[in-house]
C-alpha cells in the first residue's frame, strides 16, 4: 500500500459528488420510460380495521385511470417474506404471519397498501384514488408496545396471543442469577429507547417494466441492496427465476436502513407492470413516507448491573420490549436480538450477562434497521446504567469504566461475540484530552455565573458492524449469507472498472473502493471506477448496512485485485521469460527481482486480451471476482464525550461541545470517514434531543410531518471534535471495521448523560430521550417537589 | 392539488374583478400558507389571484410617527428595512426569526396576517404596537382585526395593501420557536408606544393572539422585569401538543414576556 496522493489514507474529494453537485445524479425518480404510467398506493387511514367489499368503479372511470387493483386481485400472489427466523426460549419459531402486498381481509397500520392506482399522470391517479370506497369496520388498535400486552388487548394477527412474535434470550440466565447474589452493589435501571423515522432526504421510489418479448422484468428501486430485493421478490412474492428479473439501485439519496427492506410497494408495482404490460412509475410523498418507510428503535427496558466493593461488573440482566410494528419487515426480527442482545458485554468484562427480549406486533408501521440498528438501543442502555452506577457507587464516572475495560484480545464475550482486537483506554485517553474534560468545573462554575447548569457527559462504546460469517448467522436464522462479492476488470489499456456488491446511498463507495483499486493495483485513481447497484452487471451482493461495505465488499474487492495481480505475474514472468515466483509487483510495474527488466500493468493487460505472446494454458482476460465471507463480525469502539447547557427557566439544552475518540480500523480516506461520524453523530443527538415518533392511543400518528417531528438541523449541532486512534481488524487484510454507524450509537447516551450531569444539583438524576425543552422543564418542577 | 386557474393581474381592481368572477377564488401571496394546505386538498380553489403584480403593494415607508409596510414585502424585506431597523427594531427583529430563510424570502406580511395563524409572529406585533390594518376599502385597528384562530375582520374579497405602525418608545419580542416548525409555541411583544404599553402573546391560545392585562397594568406602573415576574399566566386555553403542553406553554409565555421586558431595555 503506497499511500501517494490518491491512495488508501488520503482525502481525495469525492468522484460521485462532481454528478450530485451539479444536479447530474441520477435517481430513481430521474429515471422515464417511454409508455409509462404512474401509480398511486392508497393507503389505509385506519390502523386496525376489516375490510370488505373496495368498490373501484368510480375510480376506474375517471380520466386517465387505466386500472385499478385492490389486494383481491393480488391473491395468489405471495406475501411480503422476512429474512430472519427467531426462535423463542422454549425453542418455538416466532410468529410469522402472513404479509400480503395488498391488504386482504384486514389492514393493520395507518399506511398500510390498500389499492394501487393506474394513470395517465400521478396527479390523475391520486385523485381517482379519492373515488376509492373501501368498507370498512374500525377495530380497537394497539399503538405501544404497553397496550400490545395489556390484558384483553386487541389482537394484531390472530395467530400471535399477546401480540407476542417471540420470547428471546440471550446468555446464561443461571451465570446471571449468581452473580447478582453474590454483588455487594445492584444498580439498576428503566430506560425507554425512543422509536424514530429515518427520513432519508430521497423518499421511496420505483418504476417497474415488463418486456412481453423476453419475458423480464426490471424493476429501478430505491434501494440499499438491490440483489436482496431480487432474491425476496423473485423467489418469495412473484416466482420469477433470477434471469428474468433485474433490479436496478442507480444513485439512492440516503436511507439509513429504511431502504435495506423489500417493500410492498416494490412487489405491487412490479406485480402491475406485467399485468398491464406498460412501465408503472411510484414516488412515494412525503407524508407518505412518515407513515410507510420502516421505522426504528422503540424499545422498553429494565436492567440491572451487579457490582463488586470497589465497582468491578460481576454481572448484567436486561429484559426489553421491543415494538417490531404490524407486520415483520426483512429484518425486523434481527435487530432486537443478535444486533441487540450480544452487544451487552460493550468494552466491559461483565463475566456474566443475560438479556431476554419479548417483541410485539402492534398497529404501527413496521420497525426495522435504522442506523445502528440495535446497537444503539444497546449501548444507551449499557452506557446509561454505567453511569447510573457511578454516581450510585460515589464513583468517578471515567473510573468506573476504566476499572472493567477488555485489555486483552481475542477476547470471548458471555454473550457470542469474540472480540479480536481494541484499545479502549487510548480512545478514552484521548477523548478525555480532546474534550479537556479536567478542565470542566470551571467551565461549569462560568455558565452558572450566566444562569445556565453545565453539564458533562460520557459514553465508552463498542459496536458490531460487517455481522457475519454466513455460517453462523445462519445457524442463528438468518435466511441469507452475510458475505460479498467483488469484481475487477482491467481493461485492454489498463483502465478499471470494479463491480461490488455493496451499494452507496451517501458514503462515497466510488471514491474510497476506486482508492483502495488504484492504490494496489499503482494505476491512477481517475483510470478505476466503481459500479454498483445492478444485479444485472454485478455478480451477487448483499448491498450496504450494518456497516458492512469496506469491511467486507472492500475486502471481496481486495482479494479480487490479489487475483488479478497474480494472474499478471504469470502473464509478466511469460513476456519477461522469467519465472512468476520471481516476478515482483509494485506501482504498477512487474519487475523481475533485482533487475531493472519490467512490464507495465497496462502491457501485461492489452497482452491479456490480445494475447498473441501468452503462456501456454493460461486463459485471456485480466478479470477476476472474490467472494468474501468474513471470520467474524468487525468491532470499531471509541468515546464520546458531550457537553451541554441547560436554561433552568425554559428546560432547553444547547449542545455546545461534541468531542468523539474512535477506532473504527483502517482509515481509507479520513474526509470521508469524518463525514460519516459527522451524519451518524448529528444522527444520534437527533435521536437524543430532538427526534420522537409519536402514536395515539388509536393508531394515528401524531408525528406525520415535519411540523411536529424534529430533524437535527445544522444549527442545532456544535463543530464536532473528532479523534481517532486506529486500531486494525486483525482478520480482514485491510484492517477496517467500520463507522457508518458509529456516531449514532456512541453519542445518544454522552448526551443524555451529560443532561443528567448539569441537572444533578437541582435533584434530577433521569431523563428521557428525546430531551425536548418541555421534558427537561418537567424534570426540573418535579424535582422542585 | 386539484387544477384552477391562475389570474396574474396588475391593478386593485382587476385583482379584486378576478376574485369576484370565481366560483372559488383565493389571493396568493408568498404561497408560503396557501400552497401547503392546497397540497393537502385542505383548500381546493377553482381560481387563484396573484398579487405579485399588482402595482402599490410593495415599499416600506418611514412617515415619522409611524411606519408603513406594503402588502407584499416579505418577512426578509421587513428584516432588512433600513426605517424598519432604525424606527422599529422589535419588528425587524421579528420578521428576522420568522420560519426559514426561504419562508422569509417568499412569505408575506399581507398574507401573515390575512391567514391569521394562531401561531404565526406578525399578529403579536400588531397588537402590542397597534398597528393599523390598511384595505382596498378601509382602515381597520389591529384589536379589531382578530377574531380568533384563522379568523379575521376581512371581507370575503378584501385586500390588505398595507400595515401602518405606530413607532414606539421601546419594544421587544421574544419567542419560544417550535423545534419542528420553528413557529411560535410562545411569542410575546412588549411595546411601550402610543398606545400605552402593551404585552401580545402569540402561539399560546387556540384563539390567537392575545393582550396580558396584568402584565400591561404592571408595566405601566413600572416598567422592568421584575415587575412582571411574578405574574403567573394561567394555562386555561392555552394550546396543548407534542412540542408544548398546556402547563409548560403557560409558563413559556411568562418567561417570554419578562425576556421581552428585559430586552426593552
Ligand atoms: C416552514 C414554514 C415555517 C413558517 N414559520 C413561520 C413562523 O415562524 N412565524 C410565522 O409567523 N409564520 C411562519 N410561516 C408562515 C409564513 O410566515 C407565511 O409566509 C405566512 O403565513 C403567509 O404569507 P404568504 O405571503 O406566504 O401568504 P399566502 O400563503 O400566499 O396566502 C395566505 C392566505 O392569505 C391570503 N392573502 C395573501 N395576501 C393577501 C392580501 N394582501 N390580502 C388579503 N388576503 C391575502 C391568501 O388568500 C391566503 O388565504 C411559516 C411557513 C412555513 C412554510
Amino acid at each position: 500500500m503506497s499511500g501517494n496522493g490518491t491512495g488508501i489514507g488520503a482525502s481525495v474529494k469525492r468522484k460521485e459528488d462532481a454528478r450530485f453537485l451539479t444536479g447530474r445524479g441520477r435517481y430513481t425518480d430521474d429515471i422515464n420510460l417511454p409508455g409509462q404510467l404512474y401509480g398511486y398506493i392508497l393507503r389505509s387511514g385506519m390502523a386496525h380495521a376489516k375490510i370488505g367489499a373496495v368498490h373501484t368503479d368510480a375510480a376506474k372511470a375517471a380520466p386517465g385511470v387505466h386500472a385499478v387493483f385492490t389486494g383481491k386481485d393480488m391473491e395468489g400472489v405471495g406475501g411480503i417474506p422476512t429474512g430472519w427466523l427467531i426462535h423463542s426460549k422454549d425453542g418455538s419459531p416466532m410468529v410469522e404471519p402472513a404479509h400480503p402486498a395488498l391488504a386482504t381481509d384486514k389492514v393493520r397500520y395507518v399506511g398500510d397498501c390498500v389499492a394501487i392506482v393506474v394513470a395517465e399522470t400521478a396527479e390523475q391517479a391520486r385523485s381517482a384514488a379519492n373515488l376509492i370506497d373501501v368498507e370498512r369496520e374500525e377495530l380497537p388498535a394497539v399503538a405501544s408496545i404497553e397496550a400490545a400486552e395489556a390484558d384483553g388487548a386487541a389482537l394484531v394477527h390472530d395467530e400471535a396471543p399477546g401480540n407476542v412474535c417471540y420470547d428471546w434470550e440471550v446468555g446464561d440466565r443461571a451465570a446471571t442469577d449468581a452473580a447478582f447474589d453474590a454483588a455487594d452493589h445492584v444498580v439498576s435501571i428503566d430506560v425507554v429507547n425512543n422509536r424514530l423515522i429515518p427520513n432519508a432526504i430521497e423518499p421511496r421510489a420505483a418504476i417497474a417494466n415488463f418486456d412481453p418479448a423476453t419475458g423480464e422484468y426490471t424493476l429501478y428501486t430505491t434501494s440499499q441492496n438491490p440483489h436482496l430485493v431480487r432474491l425476496l421478490l423473485g423467489a418469495f412474492v412473484l416466482g420469477l427465476p433470477e434471469h428474468k428479473l433485474r433490479i436496478v439501485a442507480p444513485d439512492v439519496g440516503g436511507g439509513f436502513g429504511s431502504k435495506i427492506p423489500h417493500y410492498a410497494e416494490e412487489a405491487i408495482l412490479t406485480w402491475t407492470a406485467g399485468q398491464l404490460g406498460r412501465p408503472v412509475k411510484w414516488t412515494c410523498e412525503r407524508l407518505d413516507a412518515f407513515k410507510s418507510d420502516t421505522h426504528g428503535r422503540d424499545h422498553i427496558s429494565t436492567a440491572k448491573l451487579a457490582l463488586d466493593a470497589d465497582g468491578h461488573f460481576l454481572g448484567l440482566h436486561v429484559t426489553t420490549r421491543a415494538n417490531l410494528g404490524a407486520y415483520l419487515s426483512t429484518f425486523a426480527t434481527c435487530v432486537p436480538t443478535y444486533l441487540y442482545g450480544i452487544l451487552f458485554a460493550g468494552p466491559y468484562t461483565t463475566p456474566a450477562v443475560y438479556c431476554e427480549v419479548k417483541s410485539f406486533f402492534t398497529n404501527t408501521v413496521p420497525v426495522d434497521a435504522l442506523r445502528g440498528a440495535g446497537r444503539p438501543e444497546a449501548t444507551y442502555l449499557l452506557e446509561r446504567l454505567v453511569d447510573k452506577a457511578a454516581v450510585e457507587l460515589g464513583m468517578d464516572r471515567v473510573e468506573i469504566r476504566r476499572k472493567n475495560f477488555i485489555r486483552e484480545f481475542p477476547y470471548q464475550t458471555p454473550v457470542a461475540l469474540q472480540y479480536d482486537q481494541g484499545d479502549y483506554d487510548a480512545t478514552l485517553d484521548l477523548a478525555l484530552e480532546a474534550a479537556d474534560w479536567a478542565g470542566f468545573e470551571a467551565r461549569r462554575a462560568e455558565a452558572a455565573a450566566r444562569g445556565k447548569h453545565r453539564g458533562i457527559g460520557i459514553s465508552t462504546f463498542l459496536e458490531a458492524c460487517g455481522i457475519a460469517p454466513s455460517a453462523v448467522v445462519g445457524s442463528l436464522g438468518a435466511r441469507a449469507g452475510l458475505y460479498e462479492s467483488g469484481s475487477v476488470r482491467v481493461h485492454p489499456t489498463g483502465s478499471v472498472s470494479v463491480f461490488t456488491g455493496t451499494h452507496s446511498h451517501g458514503q462515497g463507495h466510488e471514491t474510497t473502493f476506486a482508492q483502495i483499486v488504484s492504490d494496489m493495483l499503482g494505476v491512477d485513481f481517475d483510470a478505476v471506477d466503481v459500479v454498483h447497484g445492478d444485479s444485472a452487471k454485478i455478480p451477487f451482493g448483499m448491498g450496504t448496512y450494518g456497516s458492512r461495505s469496506l469491511a467486507v465488499g472492500g475486502t471481496a474487492i481486495y482479494l479480487a485485485v490479489e487475483k488479478v495481480i497474480e494472474k499478471g505475474r504469470k502473464i509478466a514472468a511469460h513476456l519477461l521469460e522469467a519465472s512468476a515466483e520471481d516476478i515482483e509487483f509494485e506501482n504498477g510495474s512487474f519487475t523481475v527481482a533485482g533487475t531493472d527488466r519490467s512490464k507495465t500493468l497496462g502491457e501485461v493487460a492489452l497482452t491479456a486480451y490480445v494475447p498473441h505472446n501468452y503462456p501456454e494454458g493460461l486463459e485471456p482476460g485480466l478479470e477476476e471476482t472474490a467472494f468474501y465471507d468474513p471470520l467474524n463480525f468487525t468491532f470499531p469502539a471509541g468515546t464520546h464525550i458531550a457537553e451541554v447547557e441547560v436554561d433552568p427557566e425554559t428546560g432547553e439544552v444547547e449542545l455546545v461541545a461534541v468531542t468523539g475518540a474512535d477506532d473504527v480500523g483502517r482509515i481509507i480516506n479520513p474526509m470521508i470517514v469524518d463525514g460519516q461520524l459527522h451524519g451518524g453523530l448529528a444522527h444520534g443527538i437527533g435521536q437524543a434531543l430532538l427526534e420522537e415518533c409519536v402514536y395515539q392511543d388509536d393508531g394515528q400518528l401524531e408525528t406525520g410531518s415535519y411540523m411536529n417531528y424534529t430533524m437535527p438541523r445544522a444549527a442545532d449541532l456544535p463543530f464536532f471534535n473528532i479523534n481517532h486512534n486506529t486500531t486494525l481488524c486483525t482478520h480482514n487484510p485491510l484492517g477496517a471495521k467500520g463507522v457508518g454507524e458509529v456516531g449514532s450509537i456512541g453519542v445518544p447516551p454522552a448526551v443524555i448523560n451529560a443532561v443528567i450531569d448539569a441537572l444533578r444539583p437541582l435533584g434530577v438524576s433521569d431523563m428521557s430521550m428525546p430531551a425536548t425543552s418541555q421534558r427537561v422543564w418537567q424534570a426540573i418542577q418535579r424535582a422542585k417537589g | 392539488m386539484n387544477d384552477f386557474t391562475y389570474h396574474a393581474p396588475t391593478s386593485l381592481d382587476d385583482a379584486l374583478a378576478a376574485l369576484r368572477g370565481a366560483e372559488g377564488g383565493t389571493l396568493i401571496a408568498g404561497g408560503q400558507s396557501l400552497l401547503p394546505i392546497m397540497k393537502l386538498n385542505l383548500a381546493a380553489p377553482t381560481d387563484v389571484v396573484s398579487l405579485a403584480g399588482v402595482a402599490g403593494l410593495d415599499g416600506i415607508s418611514d412617515d415619522g410617527d409611524s411606519v408603513t409596510v406594503g402588502a407584499m414585502c416579505t418577512h426578509a424585506q421587513v428584516a432588512g428595512s433600513a426605517a424598519v431597523q432604525g424606527r422599529i427594531p422589535a419588528l425587524a427583529a421579528m420578521a428576522d426569526g420568522i420560519g426559514d430563510a426561504q419562508v422569509r424570502n417568499a412569505g408575506t406580511i399581507g398574507g401573515s396576517l390575512a391567514h391569521n395563524d394562531p401561531a404565526a409572529d406578525y399578529p403579536a406585533a400588531c397588537v402590542a404596537l397597534g398597528a393599523t390594518i390598511v384595505t382596498d376599502r378601509r382602515e381597520i385597528a389591529s384589536d379589531d382585526y382578530f377574531q380568533g384562530m384563522f379568523m379575521t375582520a376581512l371581507e370575503d374579497d378584501e385586500i390588505i395593501t398595507a400595515v401602518r405602525f405606530p413607532v414606539p418608545a421601546r419594544a421587544a419580542y421574544a419567542k419560544f420557536a417550535n423545534p419542528a416548525s420553528k413557529y411560535a409555541v410562545a411569542g410575546v411583544m412588549v411595546a411601550d408606544g402610543p398606545a400605552g404599553v402593551r404585552v401580545a402573546v402569540t402561539g399560546a391560545s387556540g384563539d390567537g393572539v392575545f393582550r396580558m392585562a396584568g402584565m400591561e397594568a404592571a408595566l405601566g406602573g413600572s416598567f422592568s422585569a421584575e415587575a412582571v415576574a411574578g405574574i403567573g399566566v394561567s394555562s386555561d386555553g392555552m394550546l396543548s401538543d407534542t412540542a408544548a403542553g398546556a402547563e409548560y406553554r403557560a409558563h413559556l409565555v411568562a418567561v417570554m414576556a419578562k425576556r421581552a421586558v428585559e430586552a426593552c431595555g
